[in-house]
């Protein structure tokens, strides 16, 4: 997507009209015409029946929901109350609360990931015997679930028997109550995301560095730049769609953290933590809807979390924007 | 990235068949050959991606008070098979694989044939409201999961469907990037003369689709199959709300493992491991596959 949606005009300009027939044969061309126009429908139509019935109706209707009253245990039988869930959800230090620490989760997780998904990928593209091999296994801990992935890192990560801890005593520092400190826990909650993700980013840049055209090396070769000067001046430049790309993609995910913040304490409690020193939003939507029953005051939550969305892939997009308009 | 991408009308990204003809060197890696400090550096990031899946073996096979000694144990022991049967007696772990193959089965069966459908119609039919549509399939890669769960959540309460596995395949049958991806895919692998030839011959528009698309299009619906098989056998967020312990896939029993009912880390670590070997199998064998998938999908999608 990235690197096709980088230059639309360009596309458009370079790409031949897509086939019509030749103006000579109208009578031939309307009759084609029109029996593409019902398939085409027909061969969409599955894929609109089921997004309508389980994505657009859904999300449509939460913000319905979050003009309401509503338990779980009656969730037909609203009240209507107007955005005081919004005024409540403003007034909440729950929300500030979780919304602090999905914002520092969130950096601390996307933000050296990223950088060294860009570097690994540096590395990966040099000739290289293993290739495979090495892409292969940075991929794995992309095909280990969140479930799995934040219970064994929970164990590595236990105060008493957890292995780091271990390793912090034999080197003579002190053990560390991973889950009970803010920052501590939110850097191990990091430190999941960032294992399970790095090598996926990686390998999007990657493919997106094998195709920056080699005369922009020859280029800046003869220009007498440096190895590293080239990777600054042609390599992240290059990337640039990309990094947008994997940019959004990293926020919309650190936006929805839940899964890790859930089972890094161990007992199953929504509440992130005895003080919500790691409570995410997403996990403060599900707290809400079923562990208080509020389903209204969750959806609430929900589109304050779409609209933080909203909000950075729009700054993206700008950003974006002026630097291409920069560039020119 | 959005908003600009419904203007790109076609694109000039080479189908993964074309891949293999163009010249590799001289593309982006005029770096040469990878020194010594490469390896170890790539090295050092392959022990750190293995290290705690392998840990989990290891913990799956010791007490917490073994797993506390100086120094730690780093070998896996028989105890582990003692510990996978506590696992599957302590937690549904058996039923859980098998709800899990059955569920990422059927949405993979689901995606691949409704994308490649819809991918299809808008690489090569042309249909008024064509561009709004896939801007619209495009737009919803952005919508989280949480906007939409609480009415399904509704949906199949009122359905009586909480526990039951439709709930949870049902609604992640399509997938907005499988559109997208087989559509990329399409556009250039796909050449439109085949698709005249097709018509001329007087073939049915099922037809054309069966015995012209789908053999074009089967290397993209593999990678498809595979990407959305993974995605969805580590599907967290919905099944847990949708499912309970009663009748779980394996990460609604994982969470249930992690919800301090079990109280021996070992069986838990024995578990989790039950749990992620089939992933892991499958993934030893089309790692190569996934890998190159992903890398498409980085480029066309």
């Amino acid at each position: 997507m990235t690197i096709a949606s980088q230059s639309p005009t360009q596309a458009l300009v370079a790409a031949p009209a897509p086939a019509t027939p030749p103006a000579q044969r109208p009578p031939a061309r309307r009759r084609r015409r029109l029996s593409q126009n019902r398939w085409g429908y027909a061969y969409v139509a599955p894929f609109f029946l089921v997004f309508g019935a389980f994505s657009l109706y859904p999300f449509l209707y939460t913000a319905w929901v979050s003009l309401h009253r509503t338990s779980l245990s009656n969730i037909d039988g609203g009240t209507w109350v107007g955005l005081e869930n919004y005024r409540n959800l403003l007034q909440s230090e729950f929300f500030w609360n979780a919304a602090r620490n999905t914002l520092t989760i969130g950096i601390l997780a996307t933000v050296p990931q990223l950088c060294m998904a860009v570097g690994l990928a540096h590395l990966l593209n040099y000739k290289l015997r293993g290739r495979t091999f090495f892409r292969t296994v940075m991929l794995m801990p992309y095909a280990t679930s969140i479930a799995a992935a934040t219970l064994v890192f929970a164990q590595l990560f236990g105060r008493d028997y957890g292995l780091i801890n271990t390793a912090l005593e034999a080197v003579g520092l002190e053990r560390i109550d991973w889950e009970s400190g803010t920052w501590s826990s939110q850097f191990a909650i990091a430190v999941i995301v960032t294992w399970r993700w790095t090598g996926y980013n990686a390998l999007i840049y990657l493919a997106a560095m094998q195709s920056i055209p080699g005369e922009l090396y020859e280029a800046a070769e003869i220009d007498g730049a440096s190895r590293w000067k080239q990777f600054l001046h042609v390599t992240v430049p290059s990337l640039r769609p990309t990094i947008l790309f994997t940019i959004v993609v990293s926020t919309i995910g650190a936006v929805q953290l839940f899964g890790e913040p859930l089972l890094f304490a161990g007992n199953g409690t929504t509440s992130g933590g005895s003080s919500g020193q790691y409570q995410t939003l997403g996990l403060l939507m599900y707290q809400q809807g079923w562990s208080n029953f509020h389903i209204g005051q969750a959806a609430t939550t929900a589109w304050a979390m779409f609209m933080i969305i909203l909000l950075v892939v729009g700054l993206n997009a700008v950003i974006g924007r002026l630097r291409a308009r920069a560039d020119r | 990235m959005t908003i600009t991408l419904p203007g790109t009308r076609t694109t000039d990204v080479r189908p993964v068949t074309a891949r293999g003809g163009r010249p590799r060197r001289g593309r982006g890696t005029r770096s040469g050959k990878a020194g010594p400090v490469t390896y170890t550096l790539l090295t050092l990031t392959a022990l750190v991606s293995i290290f705690p899946l392998y840990w989990t073996v290891v913990a799956g096979s010791h007490t917490n008070a073994e797993l506390a000694a100086t120094p730690p144990p780093f070998l896996p022991s028989a105890s582990l098979f003692d510990n996978f049967a506590a696992a599957l007696e302590q937690a549904p772990i058996g039923k859980a694989i098998l709800n899990s193959v059955l569920v990422s089965g059927a949405i993979t069966v689901g995606t691949v044939l409704f994308c490649t459908l819809a991918g299809f119609a808008f690489a090569k039919l042309q249909f008024r409201g064509r561009g709004v549509l896939l801007a619209l399939v495009i737009g919803t890669m952005m919508v989280p999961t949480q906007l939409s769960v609480i009415p399904l959540f509704m949906m199949i309460a009122d359905l009586q469907w909480v526990n039951q596995l439709q709930a949870v395949i049902l609604p992640t049958l399509v997938s907005a990037f499988g559109v997208f991806f087989m559509r990329q895919y399409l556009i250039s692998a796909l050449p439109n003369e085949l698709l005249e030839a097709g018509r001329v011959d007087g073939a049915s528009t099922f037809r054309i689709f069966w015995s012209i698309v789908v053999p074009v299009a089967r290397p993209a619906m593999a990678v498809l199959a595979m990407l959305t098989f993974l995605t969805a056998w580590n599907e967290f967020f919905w099944p847990l709300i949708a499912l309970t312990t009663a009748n779980p896939t394996v990460q609604v029993a994982l969470a249930g493992l992690g919800s301090g009912y079990v109280p021996q880390q070992s069986v838990i670590m024995a578990g989790t491991l039950l749990g992620t070997l089939p992933v892991l199998v499958v993934f030893t064998i089309l790692g190569k596959q996934i890998v190159g998938g992903i890398m498409q999908g980085a480029v066309k999608g």
